[in-house]
């Protein structure tokens, strides 16, 4: 016991002198941090002794409040506080891997799944085992957290992309993408639109994660899954002969052909553009709908629609919450997560700050009384987790690049598909 | 020098007297400040004390006696002012420096990331699996002689308990609550939940064999309340320092690269950081994915560098020059205006003139070229050209000023005798101003190319690089300086970050920088000469 060393020690010397309120202090934080190496205790004379009285956890600005409640509940029964650190969504992960291993780290961090991968090749993450409540989950957002038998996080929330319609323009749902192209050049005839069809595309790297739907439908995913929907990144299935049909389709739609898409169109602009009734469709996710909704748009959401013969399944994203592999204050740590988070109170509250379907079925089926939230968790059913492999990493650059060149037309469908799943390929076999 | 001063006796007539005598002010400021410096040390000194770490320590310690050392005893008065400098230098430059030099000879990054120590407890924690289909156990955590125990109730509401030592087995006579869960046995004491917390490190790694049979697997928990019965899909062999799956038999041994791998070359997931020399700098010039397009990115750097510095410095020193008329009206009105550009963060800018500059629904095309269709960042030429132009825009302010500043300190005379002697403003400005302002800007010219040199800022956020080179594999486009291509190489296209590979890139690139700088200086050392 290392821990206890120190402890002693300092008790004994420094009990009066003014410092040993720092001592103190440092030894609560510094205490667990160092682990013990094995499983005998070094005669606990007072069992109740030391133990830290507060768990950080990183989030961001927008999940905080919506935490506050159920961590004072927590506190008010165990006595323990969790200081909720507010961070910076774009560097928590980063900072998280490099800091965990200092044991500066937070005890628990709030994140998508798709960071699972990379957190636990870098050993930072700890497993976590909710027993009989992993079945009060729906079992996608079980399944996106898991990784290699384990899983690592507890899910809070779902999101997946969708069709938006503006039923003002197109008043009823269909099926293929095609329909969905005729309907929106017949609004833009009739003078109603001015496009036929909008998504979000970065002009620098196009956006896979939107086009998905339409891969997937074709019969192209990324990589195979094994039976318990796991990825197996040994097995890149972009390449699949349909790939290049694909490819071909978004030279079809693109600048080169009908321009029903346009790497012009950022995300933003899609956005304004479909809030002031400019389009019929947009495809994007629930953190869209509110805008729309205000800007007056009567929003329907459609199934994704197909262009091959196969379902046109989304990513799906799960936020959740994570252990820290190295926190001090595991237990209170697991408590927390394990008995605290996965309360229907916890999940109404974070869908109530995000907007975004809960993946407690209770919350969810509550938050389905809104018809706008039920048809996003009907399509997110049929979706496939985002691969949290780290070898994703090595894909969506190339994936990117090579979808923009193809909607410029720049590139040719039979050359550029092949080439890029033979870089994507090369990439993940140096890594 | 408060003490020097005080203990001094007024017989004693040196010439130091005719320094500014020190007061009591003084002397209260330097024990003050002392003492915050010392008791800061102490606390650090006591931290590093707790976590073991005896060689920062005693470096930390070295550092406190020399400051006091430095401040407390008379005379020394140079190293009283450059201490803290020299301090602060240590701590913020030359550590940053030594450290960065240190992960270009180790494999740091994702997938080496820590010890191999927690490695290995990383990969024990993830190998612990619950069985399938075993049930969930409520637990109370007990102890007797200073040794823990689980009590455990088995969903049928049987009661068994165990230690590390004992299997468990069932007992008869525990007390239970309401809900059927056993809370309390003779002989032994119930940990209440605080007292959990305070020993969570033991009761976490305590697991209970669930039988005399090892392959049963043990009880764990994790929150103190619930344990399962997990078993392990690997196991770490100290002695021979490998990993064996317990099903298949595959052992994963020490691989000498910060990972552990099978005879059939499969990794578990969780590596460590290594030492491994020069290997960073071997594929820094080996890797085709850099050497490739290395030599027109490189080329463009260096374009893109000079360009930059010589446009701002045009356009400054005009706009300089112009508003620097005696009778020019609400000049300091247009000078606010000038510098706005250079209050503006520069990621902000590259995001907003990306924005500005979209084809179809950019100000810039559909105000200035009536909606015309123009490229300005996709096509590689006309983008190169919109990097420069964004780039200009953000840095002449700085330029604008300098050269003011240098401009108005130039002596008005030589103007005159110049104009005296007939010289036009062109002559004037070519002859005698130019080389006079030189003198001083010179050297802000030279970090000015060095800073442009390294602009990650613009490129990043304006084009990302783009648009993307043909025919090559590494995601690098026509507008990626070194930097960036570092960015791309080590961060951006494998399947993870490295921190290592990025460290030997950027030691190359500082080497690049530096001997450019040095060349320079040099050059503007023979410009004051002639001056």
């Amino acid at each position: 016991m290392k821990v206890q060393t120190p402890r002693l020690l300092t008790r004994r010397t420094l009990a009066t002198a003014a410092m040993s309120v720092a001592v103190l202090a440092m030894t609560a934080c510094g205490g667990g941090s160092t682990e013990s190496a094995t499983g005998e205790s070094a005669a606990p004379t007072n069992l109740a002794e030391g133990g830290s009285t507060t768990l950080t956890m990183w989030v961001d600005a927008e999940r905080a409040p919506a935490l506050e409640n159920i961590a004072a509940s927590f506190e008010e029964d165990t006595g323990i506080a969790i200081d909720l650190a507010v961070k910076d969504f774009a560097a928590v992960r980063d900072d998280f891997i490099t800091q965990v291993p200092t044991g500066n780290g937070p005890d628990l961090i709030v994140g998508p799944h798709d960071w699972i991968g990379t957190f636990v090749e870098n050993g930072v993450v700890a497993p976590i085992e909710l027993g009989d409540k992993a079945s009060e989950f729906q079992e996608s957002a079980i399944q996106a957290m898991s990784y290699e038998g384990n899983l690592y996080g507890v899910p809070y929330a779902i999101e997946n992309i969708a069709l938006l319609r503006n039923a003002d323009l197109v008043p009823e749902p269909v099926g293929t993408f095609d329909e969905v192209v005729k309907n929106g050049e017949a609004a833009v005839e009739a003078g109603e639109a001015e496009f036929p069809f909008l998504v979000g595309l970065d002009p620098k790297q196009a956006d896979p994660y939107h086009m998905y739907p339409f891969q997937t439908s074709m019969g192209v995913p990324v990589f195979a899954q094994n039976e318990d929907g796991s990825y197996d990144a040994s097995k890149l299935l972009l390449g699949e002969p349909n790939g290049v049909e694909f490819a071909k389709k978004l030279v079809e739609w693109g600048d080169a052909g009908s321009g029903i898409l346009n790497s012009n169109i950022t995300g933003d602009i899609a956005k304004e553009k479909f809030n002031a009734g400019e389009s019929p469709y947009f495809l994007t996710g629930p953190w869209n709908v509110g805008a729309a909704q205000e800007a007056g748009i009567n929003v329907a959401v459609d199934p994704l629609p197909t262009v091959g013969d196969q379902p046109a399944q989304p990513f799906i994203g799960v936020n959740g919450y994570f252990i820290s592999a190295q926190s001090s204050n595991a237990l209170a740590a697991n408590e927390f997560v394990v008995n605290y988070l996965t309360t229907e109170e916890a999940q109404d509250a974070m869908f109530e700050v995000g907007g975004r379907p809960p993946a407690l079925t209770a919350s969810f089926e509550k938050a389905a009384s809104d018809p706008i939230v039920e048809a996003f968790g009907e399509i997110g059913a049929n979706g496939v987790p985002m691969p949290s492999v780290p070898e994703m990493q090595a894909v969506w650059a190339d994936w990117g690049s090579t979808q923009l060149a193809l909607i410029k037309g720049s590139a040719k469908p039979e050359e550029a598909w092949p080439a890029m799943v033979k870089n994507i390929e090369q990439k993940i076999s140096a890594g | 020098m408060p003490t020097t001063e005080l203990t001094r006796t007024p017989t004693r007539k040196q010439p130091r007297t005719l320094r500014p005598s020190d007061s009591l002010a003084g002397l209260l400021a330097k024990i003050i400040l002392l003492g915050l410096v010392d008791a800061f040390a102490v606390y650090v000194l006591i931290v590093l004390f707790l976590q073991e770490k005896w060689a920062v320590l005693v470096l930390a310690a070295g550092v406190t006696l020399l400051i006091n050392w430095i401040y407390l005893r008379r005379g020394g008065l140079p190293a009283k002012y450059l201490a803290p400098g020299v301090f602060f230098l240590l701590i913020f430059q030359v550590f940053v420096m030594v450290f960065s030099g240190y992960v270009a000879f180790t494999n740091y990054g994702d997938g080496h990331n820590s010890t191999k120590e927690d490695a290995i407890a990383a990969i024990q924690s993830a190998a612990q699996q619950r069985v399938p289909d075993s049930p969930a156990y409520r637990v109370t955590i007990l102890e007797q002689d200073n040794e823990f125990h689980f009590l455990a109730t088995d969903p049928d509401g049987g009661v068994s308990i165990g230690s590390a030592e004992e299997p468990l087995e069932e007992v008869s006579n525990a007390a239970t609550d309401g809900t059927g869960k056993a809370t309390g046995l003779d002989g032994y004491r119930t940990l209440q939940f605080n007292e959990v917390l305070a020993n969570q490190a033991d009761i976490l790694a305590l697991s209970v064999p669930f039988s005399d049979d090892p392959d049963d697997g043990t009880l764990k928990t994790s929150d103190g309340s619930t344990a399962y019965v997990f078993s392990p899909t690997l196991e770490y062999d100290e002695a021979a320092d490998t990993f064996t799956d317990t099903e298949t038999g595959t052992t994963y041994a020490d691989s000498g690269q910060g990972t552990f791998v099978s005879e059939d070359g499969e990794e578990l997931s969780t590596g460590w950081k290594i030492d491994v020399g020069f290997a960073n700098f071997a594929k820094a010039f080996t890797d085709e994915n850099i050497r490739g397009p290395l030599l027109e990115v490189t080329l463009w750097t260096f374009t893109f560098a000079l360009v930059s510095v010589l446009s701002t410095f045009a356009l400054g020193l005009f706009l300089a020059n112009a508003f620097n008329l005696p009778n020019l009206r609400g000049k300091k009105i247009y000078r606010i205006l000038m510098i706005l550009p250079y209050a503006f963060p520069a990621f902000l800018a590259g995001l907003v003139w990306s924005g500005l500059l979209n084809p179809e629904f950019g100000y810039v095309n559909n105000t200035f070229f009536g909606g015309a269709n123009i490229p300005w960042l996709t096509d590689p030429l006309l983008a190169k050209f919109s990097v420069l132009l964004v780039n200009l825009w953000l840095g002449f302010p700085y330029m604008f000023l300098v050269c003011t500043g240098a401009l108005q300190s130039l002596p008005e005379d030589v103007n005159e005798a110049a104009r005296m002697d007939g010289a036009g403003p062109w002559k004037i400005f070519t002859s005698i101003k130019l080389p006079l302002l030189l003198v001083s800007v010179a050297p802000l010219l030279i970090a000015s190319f060095a800073f442009n040199f390294n602009n990650f800022n613009v490129i990043y956020m304006l084009t990302d690089g783009g648009p993307r080179l043909p025919d090559t594999t590494v995601n690098v486009g026509a507008t990626d300086i070194l930097i960036t291509l570092v960015y791309e190489v080590a961060f951006g296209s494998g399947v993870g970050r490295d921190y290592g590979l990025a460290s030997a890139l950027s030691i190359v690139i500082f080497f690049i920088v530096a001997a450019i700088s040095i060349i320079s200086f040099r050059q503007t050392k023979a410009l004051e000469e002639i001056h």
